[in-house]
């Protein structure tokens, strides 16, 4: 679960780093974006790496539903009365939920992105790539699915402020001088990884 | 009568224990296999010698009531192991903790048991260090010792104030270790309830499991008690609630005769009884003696304000305090041992000067080491003309450093602040010096049956000295137990499994039967606490740390009322194929009831101050010891060695007399 | 101290196969200076005097250091407070007319044995896969003083060596895992120079005895080092994920 979760981790931060051009919704921004959507998607290490991606959130997702089986196994009879927040935080003991939360995000999100990128009826650009931007651009319009998008990303932040510092406890990373600051680098990207993410519908939608 | 013998070996002191290894009999490994060895008692001396002995290739089963071994009593002991090592180089040596040991028991321990126990204890540490016990080490890496209970060297080994824990863990894991293996098979939620003796030597046991409530049957070559000592027979002590005579009272009754049973030792610094609830005490550590003060008011008006809440500690004045064993004992103060500050504190309330709702504490006061603590600091720090603010922040500081935890756990159960408000102390019972009787080989009185640890009576005379329990502990299960055993067993390499089917076996299991069988068919009216609470009283007030005959006889008549209304009208409900938490504490009990008037009888028999015992009838009449404890070495330098005569207050003495060949015997002196 | 009036609902089950339920039982006189064991005690007196079942529950030394008692007080292991057990809670922690829920840990790698009492052997089993350093009994073993242990590295393992084996651990948990119960023993180990050359069988051993008890995995939400009496810090369980880790990727 760890290492899977700091590689998708890594992951967010290129997706991110990717997806930022969006922002610019001038002409060029379009043929730019569009020119880049297709290097990922044909470049060679990119595939392969992608496919490693594809796998990890396979296995993740896996490995998690059956570690929550286990777990739910573990305790088969509740407690009447507990009180959990004393000792962790919610989102700490959510990890199934979220998880299985974002997972059906990606679900439809790669649904409505991804398969259209690869076989879906896409048009053109100037330049003669497929024009995902497009897509994008039009998608966000739609304001369900724009709050869709914001409020899923809550949800991921949520489960990067559990999931980032503890793949470094499962590793084994722990050291008195070095985990708070892996606490503290934990909240900043479970906050700010996902606030940029919704920015950019939030921006294409007012913006359209 | 049968002649007590000690079976001390030959030859000087320091070469008996191993001339002795040398010449005794062993088992042959191949012949080790088909011994089977019963251990009751997972505390220290059970868990070390039930893995000492499956190691050696014997078939061990260990047994404890504890729902695992890991929470033998032996776990709560705070101080720390006393081994001569001499680490510190301040003179220390096998022969001066012998000596101390000695000298600390008032002599009333024999000279042989105690040098080999002396011996040993470096061995002690080598294990467990090599077993992974991290006991507290200096900067250098090694490890580190203190001075503990007033001696003169710095031999006592500890693992902060959690020693008896690390060490219990420690000889856990290495029982672990063979269970693991299966060369011991572990019974936990067993308590044992009968030894059988078959033609006279100890074949096995009758023991319960706690779950089920199945009486089952145990065969063995050999059994050892480890199974602690008898301080719960007072109610209020600080051992464990399970803690109980139940296993050592039955071989008693099957034969073994019990040494000493009168020497118990009262603890001075434990937290006072707050009310008729109390379950147990809680002891504090005797170091917080180091740097507290202990006084009670000059005036019995103020005394009597205090305990009705119309004055605190704080208001009275220095010159109104009665700093009482700075008073009586100059030279020692505060710093005397463990007897005399018990028996000087209940002296005080005794007369009235209690400074709690009970009438029984005494305040133990750290306003004066804050102080000296506080300008010390300022010192350092270069601060010139502190305030007086600045002083007390300063040395409650430093006083946290030291005894926080100890503090901490004051406040948790008094939920007083202690750093404000003088502490308040009484005495309570914490150890019983007297046991089993064995003889050099641990063996009792019954062939085949041997007591180990605080079950025993042998090392620590009428006094035990601080940090000496977990040495004993360790010293028998470890290194005497697995050498003396194989010399008996050796006659057993023939004799093939013990038949549990045999009449002694039918009778004994049928005896526990019968016994469970009234309790919960008796329909009395009050629970077992009850007469557990009574019988408690009893001992306490004329059994415990100051004793006369008139009350030990009064307390004899009562018990025995006691102990007849108990039978008569103890309430357990429940049943008994069942987990049954009310029929266990029956039998633990009623073998207190009956164990409580063999140490009156003991006490009353025993007419001279020694140890921990005050016995008012013998005190210096004159002198600059006057009013102090007077030893009778003329009349009784004994062991006595006591034999069950088939009903309970019915005993024959037996006695060991106490020959000392290399210690001069002394008076203790602490004016 | 003012005299309490509280109501206990307290979890009783007849046996490991009974089926169990929360009774209501109204206790009065309660002393706040009173242990909360101390309060069962004389909820249980009353019970017996009246001719009913007292309360079934595990406790022994009742200083916090045996590690017997285990009762979940109020939705908490060891009820509310840090760094005690449940014999080391007092009732001044409470107010005249509270509810106080009462229920036994909860796993199903420690079954109910009756009421409030559990059996915890699986620990012991843990134990008794590799919790140990392998010396025997001798006399002739080096020296204590033979190999120095850095200062830092003793305290740290005694920090690890606290542990009661109480099971407030997996009590607490979310997925009743018990890595900070194991990762104690491991860790203790691990640190000090005579648990080296067993290092990796251990904690191989001792993981694969935890997973077969039947505890759930950790998730790291902490709460362990919450309520655990002894303050037995994350960092072990780190220490022996590192240990794992390292033994499984070079095992033979």
């Amino acid at each position: 679960m760890a290492l899977t979760g700091l590689f998708l981790c890594i992951f967010l931060i290129a997706h991110l780093a990717g997806n930022l051009q969006l922002l610019d919704m001038s002409p060029g921004g379009q043929l730019k974006f569009n020119a880049y959507a297709k290097f990922m998607t044909t470049f060679p290490l990119v595939k392969a790496v992608s496919y490693l991606l594809y796998a990890s959130i396979l296995f993740h997702a896996f490995d998690g539903l059956l570690l929550a089986m286990q777990n739910r196994k573990a305790r088969p009879i509740k407690y009447a009365y507990e009180k959990a927040n004393a000792s962790s935080k919610w989102f700490s003991r959510q990890m199934a939920l979220l998880g299985t939360l974002v997972l059906v995000f990606i679900v439809i999100h790669m649904k409505q992105f991804w398969y259209e990128m690869h076989w879906g009826p896409l048009g053109m650009d100037a330049d003669g790539n497929k024009d995902l931007y497009t897509l994008v651009a039009f998608s966000f319009t739609q304001l369900w699915y724009v709050v869709l998008y914001v409020i899923m990303m809550g949800v991921l932040a949520f489960h990067l402020m559990h999931g980032f510092a503890s793949a470094f406890q499962s590793l084994g990373l722990n050291h008195p001088r070095y985990m708070p600051i892996i606490k503290n680098v934990g909240v900043f990207f479970a906050v700010i990884v996902p606030i940029f993410f919704a920015l950019i519908p939030v921006w294409m939608f007012i913006n359209a | 009568m049968t002649k007590l013998d000690s079976k001390i070996p030959e030859g000087p002191l320091e070469r008996k224990w191993t001339d002795h290894k040398g010449h005794i009999r062993i088992v042959a490994p191949a012949n080790k296999r088909r011994i089977d060895v019963i251990v009751v008692g997972t505390g220290l001396a059970g868990a070390s010698a039930a893995a000492s002995l499956a190691e050696l290739g014997y078939n061990v089963k260990a047994f404890c009531f504890q729902d695992s071994a890991r929470r033998a009593h032996s776990i709560a002991a705070q101080g720390g192991i006393n081994a001569a090592k001499n680490y510190q180089n301040d003179g220390d040596s096998t022969f001066r903790l012998f000596y101390d040991t000695v000298k600390g028991g008032d002599y009333r321990a024999r000279e042989a048991n105690v040098y080999r126990l002396a011996e040993v204890s470096a061995n002690i540490i080598d294990q467990c260090v090599a077993q992974g016990v991290p006991f507290a080490r200096d900067y250098g890496g090694l490890l580190d010792n203190r001075s503990f209970g007033g001696v003169q060297v710095s031999r006592t080994f500890y693992a902060r104030g959690q020693t008896g824990q690390q060490l219990l863990l420690g000889a856990y894991s290495a029982l672990m270790r063979q269970v693991g293996k299966g060369t011991v098979k572990m019974y936990d939620r067993h308590e044992m309830l009968d030894v059988v003796v078959v033609d006279g030597k100890a074949r096995g046991i009758i023991a319960r499991n706690l779950i089920t409530g199945e009486i089952e049957r145990h065969g063995a070559h050999a059994v050892l008690l480890c199974t602690g000592g008898y301080g719960n027979v007072f109610f209020l002590s600080t051992n464990a609630m399970g803690s109980n005579v139940t296993a050592a009272w039955k071989a008693h009754k099957r034969g073994a005769y019990m040494a000493n049973p009168c020497y118990t030792q009262i603890h001075p610094t434990c937290i006072p009884v707050s009310g008729t609830h109390q379950s147990k005490l809680t002891l504090m550590s005797e170091s917080l003696r180091n740097d507290g003060r202990i006084w009670v008011p000059k005036s019995l008006e103020d005394a009597q304000a205090i305990r009705e809440g119309k004055k605190k500690g704080s208001d009275i004045k220095e010159e109104d305090r009665d700093y009482y064993l700075e008073r009586r004992y100059p030279a020692f103060g505060n710093l005397v041992p463990r007897d005399v500050a018990s028996r000087a504190a209940k002296e005080r309330c005794d007369a009235g000067y209690g400074v709690n709702k009970t009438g029984e504490a005494v305040y133990l006061d750290f306003g004066a080491a804050i102080q000296r603590y506080g300008k010390l600091q300022a010192n350092i720090l270069h601060i010139e003309n502190p305030t007086p603010e600045q002083i007390k922040e300063l040395g409650t500081a430093v006083v946290s450093e030291k005894y926080g935890n100890l503090f901490d756990m004051y406040e948790n159960i008094v939920g007083e602040n202690p750093y404000l408000h003088a502490m308040k102390i009484y005495p309570a019972v914490h150890y019983t010096m007297g046991g089993l009787w064995v003889d050099y080989n641990l063996q009792t009185t019954v062939p085949g049956l041997f007591a180990l640890g605080e079950a025993n009576f042998s090392d620590h005379g009428a006094n035990r000295l601080g940090a000496s329990a977990l040495m004993q502990g360790l010293a028998d299960g470890y290194f005497v137990i697995p050498y003396t055993v194989g010399d008996y067993l050796a006659d057993d390499i023939r004799t093939g499994p013990i038949d549990t089917k045999s009449a002694a076996f039918d009778e004994a299991e049928k005896a526990v039967t019968e016994r469970i069988d009234h309790f919960l068919n008796n329909k009395g009216t009050k629970p077992v606490d009850d007469f557990h609470r009574r019988l408690g009283k009893v001992m306490w007030d004329k059994c415990g740390m100051a004793r006369n005959a008139q009350g030990l006889q009064e307390a004899i008549a009562e018990i025995r009322q006691i102990r007849e209304e108990f039978w008569k009208d103890v309430r357990v409900p429940g049943k008994a194929n069942e987990f049954n938490q009310e029929l266990e504490k029956a039998g633990r009990v009623a073998d207190f009831l009956e164990l409580g008037e063999l140490m009156c009888i003991d006490a009353l028999d025993r007419n001279e101050s020694c140890g921990g015992h005050f016995r008012e009838e013998s005190q210096e009449l004159d002198g600059p010891q006057k009013g102090e404890a007077k030893r009778d070495d003329v009349n009784y330098a004994y062991v006595a060695a006591w034999e069950w005569l088939g009903e309970a207050g019915k005993a024959a003495l037996h006695k060991e007399e106490l020959t000392f060949d290399v210690v001069k015997l002394t008076q203790r002196s602490y004016k | 101290m003012g005299n309490m009036k509280l109501t206990l609902k307290i979890w009783r089950q007849n046996g490991p196969k009974a089926k169990g339920e929360l009774n209501t039982y109204p206790v009065n006189d309660v002393s706040e200076d009173m242990s909360f064991l101390e309060m069962l005690d004389v909820l249980n007196d009353d019970l017996v005097r009246k001719g009913e079942e007292p309360i079934a529950f595990d406790h022994d030394c009742r200083e916090g250091i045996c590690g017997s008692c285990s009762l979940f007080i109020n939705g908490e292991a060891h009820g509310p407070g840090r760094m005690i057990t449940t014999c080391q809670l007092h009732m001044r922690k409470f107010k005249d007319g509270d509810t106080i829920h009462v229920e036994p840990w909860r796993a199903e790698a420690f079954p109910v044995i009756k009421d409030l009492a559990v059996d915890r052997g699986a620990f012991d089993r843990i134990q008794a896969a590799g919790g140990f350093v392998s010396v025997n009994t001798s006399g002739n073993l080096v020296d204590g003083n033979a190999v120095p242990i850095p200062k830092a590295d003793a305290d740290t393992a005694f920090d690890a060596a606290t542990c009661i084996g109480c099971g407030a651990c997996v009590a607490t948990c979310t997925n009743s895992s018990a890595m900070l119960f194991v990762a104690a023993k491991v860790s203790q180990f691990a640190l000090l120079p005579q648990g080296k050359p067993e290092a990796k069988r251990r904690v191989l051993a001792m993981v694969e005895q935890m997973d077969k008890e039947g505890f759930g995995n950790c998730s790291n939400t902490g709460a362990c080092e919450v309520e655990c009496p002894k303050g037995i810090s994350l960092e072990h369980i780190a220490r022996m994920n590192r240990e794992y880790l390292a033994a499984s990727v070079t095992k033979e």
